[in-house]
């Protein structure tokens, strides 16, 4: 797919990069997803103390120079444990958006490109699953299959990829009776290589625009229900059960609150205001000054 | 209109009727049964419970009964609240959670819209940053954290409001409001800054200009109907993020609301009650997204032309 990309043209992404790197708060926004990703892929070498290691005696402490954001009723440091749920809260994150992404694109390419009564039919699928609640379904999901992290990933992106499905559909549509789709027609090739070929490569732009808005509403899910004690469960850990955990305790402890809050906020606000950026970059109706 | 709306009402009942069955297939594939998670119990009584449950029947019996019970609008009896009715539970809890939402709406339309339209009249300065650089950090701050700090700033170290509770103390529907609206008005804003910034750009509001009427003027008799649509057709969807936000409010500010009995319920396994409430706020958000569509659709012509001609 990369050299599909390559192929039409790369003054489109020069085009964009360069109003991108014009936008300060998205490129704050990049320069700290940049950073988590690395830390979360870091974190079992640079933690500054075990995941688990816990000290009775000492209890919580409030941030001191052996602990950078104190420790916990456990005695376990802050730090520590706000990187491992980071990199759970990434993950999932990132997996549930993949799931999206994959069953979004091939939908709504599909219903786009072959048009007709298979797109209505389709189409009809996605406005009937939108009516539906989701948030609801996804506690009953999780109650009654138990709180398996695997299942969280799949019922989360299964919600998400109903948006997807339409943003790529419409771009589809528009696509569809263009010269070099037609001209891809007439020399034969496959409908699926067409697909792969021209059509997906030049959905790109919207979908990376959505994608970078999905990850964080999907990371705010997955919060939200550990919060509830629906979602990721002890010992595993997450910025949501932190913040869970650290209400108990907000009124004697209040660090235990705020920082995994902070952790949780920030991610949010730099994916935000990386996809705004993202999509004034790559949206061709904003105007090239 | 009439037309369209009875069809669109039409659509919604296979999407109920898909609610239902999805929703007791899936309870009732659950692994344990409902009283087996209790302290050993005598087979006898179980098997006596399962009578009393109609447990013993096959299942598509089961469902058959249950969804001619729900279509007369009756719920049945909850698995662990003994001796009161799912009905009885959601009648107690629906006004609370409705008083809630309707309170944070307030906050969120008279915030959001006043920040949206503040910041498109005047775009590009000081009073378009503000706003929504404070509406970014609304969405970002989600009410299960914002909840807390609000009880630690203000509950707790300024001692201003009541931390808990629904009508016992003067001014204990303060912190939950404002929880539970803030994220709302942040979209609000965001979207009706949108919204007035292309009504604003329009012609005929160039007219209304090149006529010499007052900015005020402008706004609030040409602008406002239709920068305002996009967040007339949020309503529907913030809605149901309403109600799946009220779980949260509900449960750090200790409510008895229908919110908090849906998470005890997950929590006890009470799947009569899980089921029963699941169905009823489905129907809820449906006719929600239903009524909002609809108001979208009368406040914009454009649209109204449209299905007048596809019927």
């Amino acid at each position: 797919m990369a050299d599909a990309i390559e192929d039409h043209g790369t003054s489109l992404w020069k085009d964009a990069w360069i109003k991108l790197s014009k936008n300060r708060l998205a490129l704050f926004g990049l320069a700290v997803l940049i950073m988590l990703i690395a830390t979360s892929l870091l974190t079992p070498l640079i933690a500054p103390y075990g995941y688990e290691t816990q000290n009775l005696n000492m209890g919580a402490t409030a941030p001191s120079l052996q602990h950078w954001l104190g420790t916990d009723i456990f005695g376990r440091d802050m730090l520590t444990r706000i990187m491992y749920g980071g990199r759970v809260s990434l993950m999932v994150g990132f997996i549930a958006t993949a799931v999206a992404l994959v069953i979004g694109i091939l939908w709504g390419a599909i219903a786009g490109f072959f048009g007709g009564r298979l797109d209505a039919i389709m189409m009809r699928i996605v406005d009937v699953l939108y009516a539906l609640p989701f948030m609801i379904f996804i506690i009953l999901l999780m109650v009654v299959f138990g709180r398996n992290i695997l299942l969280l990933f799949l019922a989360i992106g299964a919600v998400e990829w109903l948006t997807m499905a339409r943003i790529v559909r419409s771009q589809v549509m528009a696509l569809r009776n263009q010269e070099f789709v037609e001209a891809a027609n007439s020399l034969g090739l496959s409908q699926w290589t067409i697909i792969r070929r021209h059509i997906i490569p030049n959905t790109l732009g919207p979908v990376i625009v959505y994608t970078t808005l999905t990850i964080p509403s999907v990371m705010l899910l997955e919060a939200f229900l550990s919060f509830l004690g629906l979602g990721i469960q002890p010992p595993e850990s997450s910025w949501g059960l932190l913040i869970n955990y650290g209400v108990e305790t907000m009124e004697e402890f209040p660090w235990l609150l705020i920082f995994p809050g902070i952790a949780l906020s920030l991610t949010l606000f730099a994916l935000n205001f990386l996809g705004d950026g993202l999509r004034d970059a790559l949206d061709p109706r904003t105007s090239k000054d | 209109m009439y037309r369209f709306a009875i069809s669109r009402l039409l659509q919604a009942i296979p999407v109920l009727l898909m609610v239902i069955t999805v929703t007791f297939f899936l309870v009732h594939s659950a692994p344990g049964g409902p009283f087996s998670a209790d302290k050993a119990v005598p087979p006898e009584v179980i098997k006596a419970l399962e009578e009393q449950y109609n447990l013993n029947q096959p299942v598509w019996q089961q469902y058959l009964n249950y969804l001619g019970d729900v279509l007369q609008g009756d719920f049945g009896p909850s698995f662990k609240y003994s001796g009161r009715t799912v009905n009885e539970l959601i009648a107690a809890g629906l006004p609370i959670t409705a008083e809630l939402a309707f309170y944070a709406m307030l906050v969120a339309l008279s915030v959001g819209i006043t920040a949206g339209v503040g910041a498109a009249m005047r775009p590009n300065t000081m009073q378009d940053y503000l706003p929504m650089t404070g509406a970014m950090i609304g969405i970002c701050m989600p009410s299960f954290l914002l909840g807390p700090l609000l009880v630690l700033i203000f509950g707790i170290h300024l001692d201003w409001l009541p931390v808990s509770g629904w009508g016992d103390i003067p001014g204990d529907k303060i912190l939950p409001a404002i929880t539970l609206g803030t994220g709302y008005a942040a979209y609000i804003a965001r979207l009706s800054r949108g919204g007035m910034l292309e009504v604003l750009s329009q012609d005929y509001i160039r007219t209304a200009r090149a006529k010499g009427l007052s900015e005020r003027l402008i706004i609030i008799k040409h602008a406002l109907r239709g920068g305002l649509i996009p967040v007339v057709a949020f309503l529907g969807p913030a809605f149901a993020g309403l109600l799946a936000g009220s779980f949260v409010v509900e449960t750090i500010f200790q409510i008895p609301g229908l919110g908090r009995f849906y998470v005890q319920a997950a929590f006890n396994r009470d799947y009569t009650l899980i089921l029963g409430m699941t169905i009823f706020l489905s129907t809820l958000i449906i006719l929600f997204n239903l009524l909002s569509d609809m108001l979208a659709i009368w406040l914009n012509p454009k649209l109204r032309q449209e299905i007048r001609g596809t019927n």
